[in-house]
């Protein structure tokens, strides 16, 4: 009765929140997935790990479902940071010059690059909060010099290196899982609740929905939003570390390439408006899982490589335009569908019969 | 040569918007080599009557006749083009380009394709000349005070063959010499024949400046006066819509509660203000509240009312000044703070200093307890739900539910939000700009109400009003700014609502 009553709770949440599109398009793309690629949903042990494609979409979605996770906060004070892709850059080569080139023990190749990462991001919260550069302008700074800075770090090549322990990092697995799944919702359940049992959530919220009032109410929002780009940026760092274990290499010229641009659809596609204010986490991650599951998707169903990101993007178009509401309106006026008593009828909300 | 109809006329024009009547049947007159003030308190269709005339709006019935025939402009432009050139408070020119760009912008001299960047210059340099203006036209700008900027948004204005300027609030953010430099520049436009429209809030100005004065309140015309026939009491008076006579044979009335109120008069101070001020904001000034008191604080729009608020709350910090708490100094000028020396600040804009609409009812209640307790010791949701129930239930919100977004209640709904966020964080001074503006008359019983309640459990109050009536039914003591100067502070038992009136009006006695 009592877990009866909690489904019932959850899924008249969902079916209310912000959230409810992005699940149902990812159920829609497993369901595709479930009918026409054969295997998808096949799981099987291999050396006391997980295998299938399914756990290969949550693995490969960490970097992207990482950034999305900083860049959520970031957009619901209102701003943007683009430069995440090149934190990315800076972080795996700094992990990489750390293990091939210096001796230095194993906590500093983890910390170092995070460090760098966080001031890297403290740079961005500066130029936003306290010289007022436009978001975009300012991350486009570091954008543009974080290559930069990578290549200076590994002198412009591309750095090869071998060390288990690091290589766990992408290649481990713990649990039983791919290591960076756990990393990554082991991150994101630490920001979720670093945001949900501070004011840090109600603050970011306050100051991306109405900054002059938020003033007013003693916060200072310039904090807020240094935080929230130094949160951003470790995420990237954090997906740097992962990216470089992965290919045992740090490329600085290719490493978190677009990552910033699939972090901010995955952010869009989770319900997060970029006017700020209201952010959904869960809704950025499932968004990430949304983007990575239609890449395999696509990879799996044997499509040409040419063609591949003209699906991609013609997916992507679709998912956005069925989260317009205009466009819902638009749709419905046409063939006179009635989404809402749609939604109603659907079986999310079995439990109010 | 010699006129016998005035450049511009107006004849009973009205405009409504839905569900507000803006404008109706209001008359102006405004002849050439004149400076007509057009005053009148907030929402008295100002505005509106100037976007009307300028083309901004549609009008719904009347008609304007502009140099002897009728008119009907459809766009600010045209207006411009025909001779009725606007400059706004906020100069709308772009600071980025250089002054003689942005007095050509939109009409550069037609010679082929090619902008002859000479003779623009040059032609900026002599329609600055015309106000006595030398300026480097090549620099942008923003590289000018705003004053300066302001006479070269005139000097555009007068650039387009105008007859008639119309300057709506050209001082509210000019000092007292920037101001005289824009009169001797106004002064010479007046003496070349042009007829201006000059709307302002500070009383001062007008008596120095204007010729007529036209006043109207609630989208009425009360009537259009010679400047030099009318005492400036009698002016306030018609502004705010309150007659004198009316006034001076009313007995005074003493409210219980303001007698209750009153016999507190000796209590402790709470918070000693010497000396605060802010350059172009408001001259220094000297407060003192004291606990369980209600400072009212009268004055016309643009007193510096807000600007006073703003300064004490710590959301502007003052270049002078001192402010003592319970007799010891504190230094420290940020809401933060304020909110821990246990300050409390209802804003006059709701919506863009207010709520945040996105926001539950509940989140916006609990914002200010939260920025109190500090960022990292959150406050349980059930503590939350316990402290917004009570709320709710107090001040009678009525809302749906504590998590109904606040954009969904009506406006006197997030009002009482509002002060709920404050109430809830226990202040010992609470400030109220204008709490009962726009809002149903239940809900501001309710909220005149609860002040004294409030200031009865000890809390004290710094009430700003534009009601004389409200203030004077809510003040322990009243202190009275013009032209953001502080004037005049009485006690609520020796006054009425014409000595207020008064104090608003009367040209520098010494305070």
């Amino acid at each position: 009765m009592a877990i009866k009553d909690l489904t019932r709770d959850l899924t008249k949440r969902i079916a209310s929140s912000h959230i409810k599109w992005s699940l149902i398009i990812f159920f829609v793309i497993l369901l595709f997935n479930f009918i026409f690629t054969p295997n998808f949903f096949h799981i099987e042990i291999k050396n006391g790990r997980f295998y299938g494609s399914i756990i290969d979409v949550f693995n490969r979605a960490a970097p992207v479902m990482l950034a999305a996770i900083g860049m959520t906060l970031v957009i619901a004070t209102g701003g943007i940071d683009i430069s995440v892709g090149s934190v990315m850059a800076i972080s795996g080569s700094i992990a990489a010059v750390l293990i091939a080139k210096m001796d230095v023990p194993f906590w500093m190749v983890l910390c170092l690059p995070l460090v760098f990462s966080a001031l890297l991001g403290a740079w961005n919260g500066l130029l936003v909060s306290y010289i007022g550069i436009q978001p975009i302008i300012a991350t486009l700074i570091l954008l543009v010099a974080g290559r930069g800075i990578a290549q200076l770090v590994t002198d412009g090549q591309i750095i090869v290196f071998e060390h288990p322990p690091f290589e766990f990092i992408a290649g481990g697995s713990l649990f039983g899982l791919h290591f960076p799944i756990i990393i990554s919702f082991g991150v994101f359940l630490i920001i979720l609740f670093l945001f949900k049992f501070t004011a840090l959530g109600l603050f970011v919220e306050s100051v991306g929905g109405n900054s002059e009032a938020s003033k007013y109410c003693g916060i200072n929002a310039g904090r807020i939003k240094l935080v929230v780009y130094i949160v951003s940026a470790l995420c990237a760092g954090i997906a740097g570390l992962i990216a470089a274990s992965n290919i045992k290499a740090a490329d600085p010229n290719t490493s978190g390439d677009g990552l910033e641009l699939n972090a901010i659809l995955a952010v869009v596609i989770g319900g997060t408006s970029l006017n700020g204010g209201k952010y959904f986490l869960v809704g950025s991650v499932i968004g990430a899982l949304i983007m990575q599951s239609l890449t395999t998707t696509i990879l799996t169903m044997g499509v040409p490589v040419q063609v591949t990101l003209v699906v991609n993007a013609i997916v992507v178009l679709v998912v956005c335009l069925i989260q317009s509401k205009n466009f819902r309106d638009i749709l419905a006026g046409i063939f006179k569908l009635d989404f809402r008593g749609l939604l109603r009828r659907m079986p999310l909300k079995g439990g109010n019969k | 040569m010699i006129e016998s109809t005035p450049i511009l006329q107006v004849k009973s024009l009205s405009k409504s918007f839905p569900g507000v009547k803006a404008l109706a049947g209001v008359d102006l007159s405004v002849w050439t080599g004149e400076v007509h003030a057009l005053m009148g308190e907030n929402g008295a269709g100002k505005s509106t009557l100037i976007k009307l005339i300028t083309g901004v709006y549609r009008r719904d019935q009347g008609e304007i006749i502009y140099n002897g025939e009728k008119v009907n402009f459809s766009s600010p432009r045209e207006a411009q083009e025909k001779g009725i050139s606007t400059v706004y408070q906020e100069v709308n020119l772009i600071p980025t380009l250089s002054v003689a760009e942005n007095i050509f912008i939109g009409r550069f001299p037609p010679e082929g394709v090619k902008i002859n960047w000479k003779s623009i210059k040059k032609s900026a340099e002599d329609s600055l000349k015309k106000l006595d203006l030398c300026l480097d036209v090549t620099q942008p700008l923003s590289s000018f005070p705003i004053a300066i900027q302001q006479m070269i948004a005139i000097a555009r204005a007068v650039d387009f063959q105008a007859k008639v300027l119309i300057l709506d609030e050209p001082t509210s953010s000019l000092d007292a010499k920037e101001v005289n430099l824009l009169f001797s520049i106004i002064r010479k436009l007046r003496d070349d024949g042009l007829g201006i429209i000059f709307v302002t809030h500070f009383l001062e100005q007008v008596y120095e400046i204007s010729d007529k004065i036209t006043v109207l309140r609630n989208g009425l015309l009360v009537g259009e006066f010679e400047t030099q026939s009318l005492p400036r009491l009698e002016l306030v008076a018609k502004m705010m819509g309150k007659d004198l006579e009316e006034f001076e044979n009313t007995e005074k009335k003493l409210d219980s509660a303001v007698q209750v109120n009153g016999n507190r008069k000796n209590g402790k101070s709470f918070i000693q203000i010497r000396g605060f001020g802010k350059k172009g904001m408001i001259y220094p000034f000297d407060l003192e509240i004291n606990k369980g008191e209600v400072l009212g604080l009268a004055g016309l729009l643009g007193s510096g009312r807000s600007e006073m608020a703003k300064l004490l709350f710590g959301i502007e910090r003052a270049d002078k000044g001192k402010i003592y708490i319970d007799k010891k100094a504190v230094s420290g000028s940020s809401p933060k703070f304020s909110i821990k020396k246990g300050m409390g600040f209802c804003p006059e804009d709701r919506k863009t200093s207010g709520i945040i609409e996105d926001l539950t009812v509940r989140e916006n209640i609990m914002l200010a307890v939260q920025t109190r307790q500090g960022l990292f010791r959150k406050i349980a949701k059930k503590k939350q739900d316990e402290i917004v129930a009570q709320y709710i239930k107090a001040l009678n919100i009525s809302t749906p539910s504590p998590e109904q977004k606040i954009k969904n209640l009506s406006g006197g709904n997030q009002q009482k939000v509002i002060v709920a966020r404050w109430l809830a964080s226990q202040p010992r001074l609470l400030i109220l700009d204008e709490p009962t503006r726009g809002i149903d008359v239940g809900a501001k019983a309710e909220i005149q109400k609860l002040i004294l309640k409030l200031s009865r459990e000890g809390m004290s109050i710094l009430f700003i009003s534009s009601e004389l009536s409200e203030i004077l039914r809510c003040s322990t003591r009243i202190a009275v700014l013009r032209d953001k100067v502080k004037v005049a502070e009485m006690m609520n038992q020796d006054i009425d609502e014409s000595a207020i009136m008064q104090a608003i009006a009367e040209e520098d006695n010494g305070n």
